[in-house]
């Protein structure tokens, strides 16, 4: 009746996760209570969570990374801490704890973490930037952002019923396969996944067709900014890439559950065609991660030194030779499994080559910022820290590249120093700089500087504190995913990296801070004109926030930088461009349900298939058809905001940048 | 606006380079996005484009393992027989035709012949659907079903995956003519039937490849 | 509808989406003519496809590569009788989006076929493997 369930799927003789899954449950009903007492349902079920407004599924995409940043930190100090205290002696996890510890991390913080965070700051950012409404598909935008909620659920519930995979954050098969992890972890992972790549999918059709289709009046491709083109190169590897994801993880799934053997020790099946296509997705996957990120970059470094971005052309080329190249060269994960020097060779090279446009990118920033009156806000410290941090990390990818080096570093510390130096320098300083960069967009008043600027300084000394002993353990032969040691020569460095690690948690603590601060400080941090870093690009054209609909009238572009223009032009005549237009009214889609219904019965469809309770899947499939059908059966699909509402919000727009004009003050 | 001036020498696709000074406004660069936001209808079928070829590399990973996992094994190959994979080919082909047929209809707006050829085109899928369930079943008891080995493996996920696309798509002709019926020739609804045109147009391109590369490349000398 | 967010262009201007009806009066008898001409081919080609494995008058080694070429063909046909995707600039969108396609689907497979063929040569057979283990 309950397939493999039963009570003892609760970690009851476990205390560690027994404790952190009681603590979680309480955190989640004093917030949920909250919201309920304080009657909050209603506006948020109506303004956030039926939402299909890019802007508000932005902000929760990030939101939910924000908070699964959290889960997957706690699962990093638990790993530096362990290693600490494991000198010649078993630390305080037991080995398969400890393994699903490092799974679940990795997982997290890929799938969980840094895809919401640039999926998020994609779809907040593009349809502003390129001047119009909403992205192509607006509700399947919703069900992309509760799908991905939903995976995300999944893989938290493992920690209180059940248990997580063992395997690492990529379930390398004979391990995977049904006869070594007979338990439920790796089904979690692989429920997970399908539900969340499904997500991601679907977002990434739904922006390349957003910034392929739909830009404002004038926008060619070549006055569209960076950002844009980054976001189409990640979607365009989403759309390319996601489907390999999809197609291993299913076969894994029939292997497991319908003895299929497409992996299996036995009767010709072949592990190593796992690590290939899921490296052919893996690959593509860290340029999906990275590309927006070097987007933010583009955008804040121009906008903070005051110049436009230097050599706009080559940066978009640079961008797209990425995007091509990235699919050449997935067997650098695996130069150790016995490829012939030929296929060793050519892949070593094509790694090398790809980092030759990246290197364009960071000669293009730097000129950028040359010559330029640079304000050292906290975005603009994130992306100078990137610029360091991502350089060393890059130069040793470049290191590992070369096969015979390969060899002695793959698998070592020395890796996971290398991509967590790339992540954590490209994709994660990216996202802090996005998101102190674009929140007073979001809400209005911008974060607190101070502790912006503080949070920085402790992530960026907590980084190299935890991650530049990894590159010396690496190369004195410390393997990844040990859960103790006893070599002396590798001690002082597991302690230093665990003070870098203690130094990131306060850090992060910094944030933690930095918003609380702000949210109290709002009225002194608030963005009245809605441009506060004087910006270049058209999001900063809009209120803060902006109205449902962006833009009263879609801006006629006529060069690049186009809000830049405008306003220079502006300036120099002080007064607005434009007399004011005649309204008409605009139809927004309509809120609805179908992400939050979709992604519910996902989720009792991904539990039920993971427990093999199979009339439950049976349910949780039969609700998301009904679900669809419903939602194809509407009549009304858009509401009308009268020409009225859109010339009250807009002329408040406009009243007070005509005052900042009058006055003459930069604002 | 004249036809003459939107094909301009200097810049025949409208990159918009050397447009910089020029004031263009939304009549003048029409198309790829730059005269505002395309149509709907177009936005809606390019993205169900992209969709499209997101599954199709989906299918091209089921078909590198499949022929990964082919090469290297010592199994028989399975014991089709190539009469019914013949009229398999026939009925998604056909079915194809009509599918056109039925698309034609529907920019006429004539509902019963809408109706008639996508009943057709439904009737013609179920067909193809029976007959590749037989051979299933028959390549099981023969001991050549996909937990007997991996090359079987490979063509079950492969082929299966192909007739798992076809089943939902007569799922959605169902309701697709259901709405018809319902709700006439409304422009959602002739977006919708144009991607399921466009889904079952590329399902056939997806069968091109497999009944060439899967079930004839095994009968090669 | 809002003014601005409407395309004012003619229906044989400047973009297209993939498989569209042009539903013209003119074009009308050309769109029946396409699906029968499509059809035709894909049959004729069809039949060569399955004549081609039957029949001994085909040099055997190039059996293969007849059936891949023939298959392309086929998808071709499809492409442009079915989808109605051509060449014009008004379908630059959509066979840029299909060149990529195709370039992703090659890359997968070709470079998965040379690397496990690669691996295998390589990798003792997994049976000899698990005896070891025995």
């Amino acid at each position: 009746m309950f397939g493999r369930l039963t009570w003892n799927a609760i970690p009851w003789s476990e205390p560690i996760p027994l404790v952190a899954a009681g603590m979680v449950g309480l955190a989640l009903a004093a917030v949920i209570g909250w919201v309920f007492l304080k009657g909050y349902v209603p506006y948020l079920w109506r303004e956030w969570i039926t939402s299909v407004d890019h802007k508000r599924i932005g902000v929760m995409y990030c939101l939910l990374a924000l908070v699964m940043l959290l889960r997957g930190f706690s699962d990093a100090a638990m790993m530096r801490s362990q290693q600490a205290l494991a000198f010649h002696g078993p630390g305080y996890l037991p080995p398969d704890h400890y393994d699903q510890i490092f799974s679940a991390h990795g997982t997290i913080m890929i799938f969980f973490v840094a895809m919401p965070f640039m999926v998020g700051l994609m779809n907040f950012v593009v349809p502003l930037q390129l001047g119009v409404r909403d992205v192509a598909f607006p509700t399947l935008n919703s069900v992309s952002f509760w799908l991905t909620a939903a995976g995300a659920l999944l893989i938290n519930v493992s920690l209180v019923v059940g248990e997580f995979a063992r395997t690492g954050w990529l379930p390398y098969p004979p391990l995977s396969e049904l006869r070594y992890s007979p338990g439920v972890g790796v089904d979690y992972y692989l429920w997970s996944l399908q539900i969340a790549g499904v997500g991601t999918l679907l977002s990434g059709v739904n922006l390349v067709t957003t910034i392929l289709k739909m830009r404002a009046p004038g926008m060619s491709y070549t006055r569209m900014p960076v950002f844009c083109w980054t976001a189409l190169a990640s979607n365009l590897l989403i759309v390319a890439a996601f489907p390999i994801l999809t197609a291993t993880t299913a076969m894994l799934t029939l292997d497991r559950y319908l003895g299929f053997h497409f992996f299996t020790n036995e009767l010709g099946g072949n592990a190593m065609m796992f690590v290939n296509l899921i490296w052919a997705w893996g690959h593509p996957e860290v340029y999906i991660l990275i590309l927006p990120a070097f987007g933010v970059f583009s955008e804040v470094i121009a906008t903070f030194s005051g110049k436009p971005l230097f050599g706009y052309r080559s940066m978009v080329v640079a961008t797209m030779a990425i995007c091509v190249l990235s699919f050449m060269v997935w067997l650098h994960h695996f130069f150790t499994m016995g490829a012939g020097a030929d296929v060793n060779g050519f892949f070593g090279i094509m790694t090398m080559i790809i980092a030759i446009p990246t290197g364009v990118k960071v000669y293009n920033w730097l000129f950028t910022m040359y010559g330029g009156k640079v304000r050292f806000s906290a975005p603009m410290l994130w992306s100078i820290g990137f610029m360091v941090t991502f350089v060393i990390g890059g130069m040793t990818g470049v290191l590992m590249a070369v096969p015979p080096a390969d060899f002695l570093l793959h698998n070592s510390l020395f890796l996971v120093a290398h991509f967590h130096n790339v992540i954590i320098g490209g994709v994660l300083f990216g996202a802090f700089a996005g998101y102190n960069y674009w929140f007073p967009k979001a809400f209005g008043f911008r974060l607190d500087d101070a502790w912006g600027r503080r949070a920085f300084w402790l992530w960026f000394c907590g980084f190299y504190m935890a991650f530049m002993p990894l590159y010396v353990l690496g190369m004195l032969g410390m393997t990844r995913r040990l859960q103790h040691f006893d070599r002396p020569e590798w001690y002082p460095w597991v302690l230093v990296a665990a003070g870098g690690a203690g130094l990131i948690t306060l850090g992060i603590g910094a944030q933690i801070i930095q918003i609380v601060v702000s949210i109290r400080n709002r009225a002194l941090l608030r963005d009245l004109t809605g441009d506060p870093w004087d910006g270049r690009t058209l999001e900063w054209a809009t209120a803060s926030p902006p109205p449902a609909f962006n833009f009263a009238v879609l801006p006629n572009v006529k060069g690049e930088e186009p809000y830049w223009g405008m306003k220079q032009k502006a300036r120099q005549l002080a007064h607005l461009l434009t007399a004011e237009p005649s309204y008409s009214a605009i139809l927004v889609p309509r809120n609805t349900a179908t992400g939050v219904v979709t992604a519910f019965f996902a989720v009792f469809l991904g539990f039920a298939m993971i427990w093999r309770i199979y009339w439950l899947a049976g349910l949780g499939f039969i609700g998301i058809y009904a679900a669809f059908v419903a939602f194809a059966w509407r009549d009304r699909s858009e509401q009308e905001i009268s020409a009225d509402e859109v010339q009250e919000l807009d002329r408040q727009n406009r009243l007070i940048r005509s005052s900042v004009l009058a006055e003459g003050v930069q604002s | 606006m004249t036809m003459a001036s939107a094909y301009s020498p200097i810049d025949p696709n409208h990159i918009g380079h050397n447009n910089l000074d020029l004031d263009i406004a939304s009549d003048d660069a029409p198309g790829h996005g730059e005269g505002g936001p395309a149509s709907k209808q177009i936005i809606v079928s390019y993205g169900f484009w992209i969709f499209l070829l997101s599954d199709i590399v989906m299918f091209s990973a089921f078909f590198a393992a499949f022929q990964v996992l082919a090469g290297y094994s010592g199994e028989a190959a399975p014991s089709y027989d190539l009469n019914d994979v013949a009229i398999e080919t026939g009925c998604l082909l056909i079915s194809s035709f009509l599918c056109g047929v039925a698309a034609l209809c529907a920019s006429k707006r004539w509902l019963v012949r809408t109706e008639l050829f996508l009943l057709l085109t439904g009737i013609l899928g179920a067909i193809f659907l029976a007959l590749e369930v037989r051979e299933f079943i028959g390549l099981i008891a023969n001991h050549q079903g996909p937990t007997d080995g991996a090359y079987y493996s490979g063509f079950f996920a492969l082929v299966g995956c192909h007739g798992l696309h076809v089943t939902v798509g007569l799922l959605w002709l169902g309701t697709m003519m259901a709405q018809l019926i319902t709700k006439g020739f409304r422009q959602d609804i002739l977006r919708r039937l144009a991607c399921f045109s466009l889904f079952w147009h590329a399902l056939d391109i997806v069968w091109v490849a497999i009944f060439s590369l899967v079930y004839l490349m095994r009968f090669a000398p | 509808m809002s003014r601005d967010s409407v395309q004012r262009v003619s229906p044989t201007a400047r973009d297209s989406g993939p498989g569209l009806e042009l539903a013209t009066p003119e074009n009308e008898g050309r769109g029946l003519q396409s699906y029968f001409v499509g059809l035709i081919l894909a049959v004729g080609l069809t039949a060569a496809s399955f004549w081609t494995v039957r029949t001994h008058l085909i040099y055997g080694p190039g059996v293969p590569v007849a059936l891949i070429a023939l298959a392309v063909a086929q998808m071709g046909i499809h492409l442009v009788f079915f989808l109605h995707i051509t060449t014009g600039p008004d379908n630059t969108n959509n066979v840029l989006a299909l060149a990529f396609g195709v370039l992703i689907v090659s890359l997968v497979v070709f470079g998965s076929l040379w690397i496990m063929a690669n691996l295998n040569h390589n990798m003792m057979p997994m049976s000899v493997l698990m005896e070891m283990q025995r």
